[in-house]
C-alpha cells in the first residue's frame, strides 16, 4: 500500500519538475505502455489465456474516440473529451464479452488464434471501411487546445489514472474471491470446473475488464495523435507484442511485473528507435530482445528475484 | 449468377495454394502441439527466395522449388534447434506462440534489410495469360499454382503414409508418449517436422508470388488466414486443413464477388466463431 502510495505521488510529481518535452513525451509512452501491459496481465497473467489480440481493441477505442470528434470543427475544453472514455471502456468490454464467451470455450492455444485472427480482421477493416474509418487517409479530428508549454499533462495524467485503475483492479481481483478463481485456471481448470467453481464467469469478466481498459488507453493514445489517426498506427500488431513481452519480462499475474516491465522495455524501445531510426534494423534488435526474454527469462524478473531470495 | 460462379472457380483455385501453406502450419502442431505464428513469414521468404532466383537467374519460380525447398527445410531445422528446442516442456505450448511471432518479426525485419519494403511481383512471360472456358476467366498462373499445390500436398501425404518417417510422425501425432515408448525420436521427428513445415512455405511462397506482390509485412495478411484455416479444419488435420482451406477460400471469393471485397475478410472470422460456436475441436479435429 505504501510503495503504491509512493510510486503514485512520484509519478504525479514529475511533470512539475520542468522536464523538457522529449523527457515528458517519453514517459506519456512509458505510462501509456504500463496501463496496456496491467490490462494485459488481467487475462494473460491471472488467467494464462494469451491474448494476442488486445491491439484490436485498442485500436476500436482509438476509433470510437476519433469518430465521436470527426464532426466537430474545434473543441472549446480540452478536458471536455476525456468523459468519453468511460462509455468508450464499457461499450468494448461489451464487444469482448461474446468474443471471449466463444473463444474461451476451447484451449488457451486456440483463444491466442482467435484473437490474433481478430487483430488482423480489425486492421484490415480499418483499411477497407473507409466510409467509416477514412481507410489508409486516416481519420482527422480537432487539435486538443492545451497550451504548449505543458501539452503533455493532461494525457499523462489521464493515463496515469488508468493505470492506477487498472493495479488497482489487479491488486482486487488478486486478493479476491475472483481472482482465485482465476489462479485455478491457471492452475488447472478442468479440475477447477469439477470442483464447481465459476471459471466461466471469472475469466470472461477479466478479459471484457482487461480489453475495456485497453480501449480507454486506445482512445487517449488517439486523443494525443495531434488531430488524425491512421489504420496501421491504430491497429499495430507490434502493440500487442509490446504488451506481452513488458508482462513476460516483468513477471505474468504479479502486480509490479507489467509496469516494471512497461519502464524497463518501453524505455529501451525509445533508445532504440532515436537510435536506429524506424528502420527494419529496429525490427530485428526488437525480435532480437523477445527471443532472449522468452528462451532466458520466461518466467520474469521478479519472479525469478523472488525464486532466488527463497 | 456470373459473378457467383466466377466467385467459386476462383476460390477454389485460391483455396488448393492455402491448402498447401496450411498443410505445414498444421502438420507442425501435430507433431509438436506448437502453433507456428512465423509460418506465414516463411512462405513471404520462400517468395523473396524464389523472386531472387527468377531475376538473377531467369528460373521459373516453379522450377525454383526444389532449390528454396531444400533452402528452407534447413532453415526451418535450424530455428527449431535454435529457438523452439530449448523451451522448457511445460510451458512450451504458451511460449512457443511468443517465440514463433519472435521469428516472424526476425524474418520480416530480415527481408526488409536484404530486399527492402517496396513491393516486388514476379512477372513471368505467361504472367497475363488466361483461358476463357464456358464464358468464364481461369488464369494460367492460377491454374497451374492449383496444380503445383495439389500435386505437393499429394507428395506430403504419401510421404506421411509410404515411409518410416511418415510413420514415426503419424504416431507422434496420436499419441506422443507411446510414440516414444516404441522407439519413436521425438525430438528427431518434430525437427524434421517443423524443417518439412518450411519446405511447405517454400513451395506455396513460390506460387504466392506468382499469384500476388508482396513486401516484408504481407505475412501479416497471411497468418490470420493460416489460423483460421487450421483451426476450423481442426488443428493436427492434414484433411482438415484442406477442407478448411476450400471452404475459407470459396465463402471469401463468393462474398468478394456478391458482395463486397471490403467485407471478405470479415467472413473467415464470422466462420471461425461459428464453428467455434458448434464444434470448439473443428470440424475434424479430435476433442482436446
Amino acid at each position: 500500500m505504501i510503495r503504491g502510495a509512493v510510486f503514485v505521488v512520484t509519478l504525479a510529481v514529475l511533470p512539475l519538475l520542468g522536464l523538457p518535452h522529449w523527457v515528458l513525451n517519453m514517459l506519456v509512452f512509458v505510462l501509456m505502455f504500463a496501463a496496456l501491459a496491467s490490462a494485459w496481465n488481467l487475462v494473460g497473467g491471472l488467467t494464462g489465456y494469451p491474448s494476442l489480440g488486445h491491439a484490436a481493441f485498442f485500436g476500436i477505442g482509438a476509433y470510437a474516440f476519433a469518430l465521436l470528434l470527426h464532426r466537430q470543427t474545434e473543441i472549446t475544453d480540452g478536458w471536455q473529451p476525456f468523459a468519453w472514455l468511460p462509455a468508450i471502456g464499457v461499450g468494448t468490454a461489451l464487444i469482448g464479452v461474446p468474443i471471449a464467451a466463444i473463444a474461451m470455450r476451447t484451449r488457451a492455444d486456440v483463444f491466442a488464434i482467435v484473437t490474433i485472427t481478430l487483430l488482423f480482421v480489425v486492421q484490415t477493416l480499418a483499411f477497407n471501411l473507409h466510409g467509416l474509418t477514412g481507410g489508409a487517409q486516416g481519420l482527422s479530428f480537432p487539435v486538443a487546445p492545451f497550451p504548449a508549454d505543458t501539452f503533455e499533462r493532461p494525457f499523462y495524467y489521464v493515463l496515469l489514472g488508468l493505470l492506477v485503475l487498472a493495479m488497482l483492479l489487479t491488486f482486487g481481483t488478486l486478493r479476491s474471491k475472483v481472482g482465485l478463481a482465476l489462479a485455478t485456471v491457471r492452475g488447472d481448470e478442468d479440475k477447477a470446473r469439477g470442483l464447481g467453481i465459476p471459471v466461466g464467469g471469472a475469466k470472461v469478466l477479466a478479459f471484457a475488464v482487461s480489453v475495456g481498459l485497453t480501449a480507454m488507453v486506445g482512445a487517449v493514445w488517439a486523443y494525443y495523435q495531434v488531430g488524425i489517426i491512421y489504420p496501421q498506427f491504430a491497429v499495430d500488431p507490434l502493440v500487442t507484442i509490446a504488451m506481452v513481452l513488458m508482462v513476460f519480462l516483468g513477471g505474468r499475474g504479479t502486480l509490479w511485473g507489467p509496469v516494471l516491465g512497461a519502464f524497463v522495455l518501453e524505455t529501451g524501445q525509445q533508445y532504440l528507435a532515436y537510435e536506429l531510426g524506424a528502420s527494419q534494423f529496429y525490427l530485428i534488435a526488437y525480435a532480437m530482445i523477445f527471443l532472449l526474454i522468452m528462451l532466458f527469462l520466461p518466467r520474469g524478473v521478479l519472479p525469478s528475484l523472488a525464486g532466488r531470495l527463497r | 449468377m456470373h459473378a457467383l460462379v466466377q466467385g467459386l472457380i476462383l476460390g477454389v483455385l485460391t483455396g488448393g495454394v492455402y491448402a498447401l501453406m496450411a498443410s505445414g502450419q498444421t502438420l507442425v502442431f501435430g507433431i509438436m502441439k506448437v502453433v507456428n505464428l512465423a509460418q506465414g513469414a516463411l512462405v513471404v521468404l520462400g517468395a523473396y527466395l524464389s523472386y531472387q532466383l527468377f531475376v538473377s537467374y531467369g528460373i521459373d519460380p516453379f522450377l525454383a522449388i526444389p532449390v528454396t525447398a531444400v533452402v528452407m527445410f534447413a532453415l526451418g531445422v535450424g530455428v527449431h534447434l535454435a529457438v523452439l528446442r530449448p523451451l522448457r516442456r511445460e510451458d512450451r505450448a504458451e511460449l512457443s506462440l511468443l517465440v514463433t511471432f519472435a521469428v516472424a518479426l526476425l524474418i520480416e525485419g530480415v527481408i526488409g534489410v536484404v530486399w527492402n519494403t517496396t513491393r516486388r511481383s514476379i512477372n513471368t512471360s505467361y504472367a497475363n495469360d488466361s483461358w476463357t472456358v464456358a464464358g468464364y476467366q481461369i488464369t494460367v498462373v492460377r491454374f497451374a499454382a492449383f496444380a503445383l499445390s495439389a500435386a505437393a500436398l499429394g507428395l506430403l501425404i504419401l510421404l506421411l503414409h509410404r515411409t518410416r518417417f511418415g510413420r514415426a510422425v503419424r504416431a507422434t501425432v496420436q499419441n506422443p508418449e507411446s510414440a516414444r515408448l516404441l522407439g519413436v525420436r521425438a525430438e528427431r521427428v518434430a525437427a524434421l517436422g517443423f524443417g518439412l513445415g518450411a519446405a511447405t512455405a517454400a513451395a506455396a511462397g513460390s506460387v504466392y508470388g506468382l499469384l500476388y506482390p508482396f513486401n516484408a509485412g504481407s505475412h501479416y495478411d497471411l497468418i490470420s488466414l493460416l489460423l483460421s484455416i487450421v483451426v476450423l479444419g481442426g488443428l493436427g488435420s492434414i484433411g482438415g486443413a484442406i477442407a478448411g482451406a476450400m471452404i475459407i477460400s470459396v465463402s471469401s471469393a463468393v462474398v468478394a464477388s456478391t458482395i463486397s471485397p471490403s467485407w471478405a475478410p470479415m467472413t473467415f472470422f464470422v466462420l471461425l466463431l461459428a464453428v467455434l460456436l458448434v464444434r470448439p475441436q473443428g470440424l475434424f479435429g479430435r476433442p482436446a
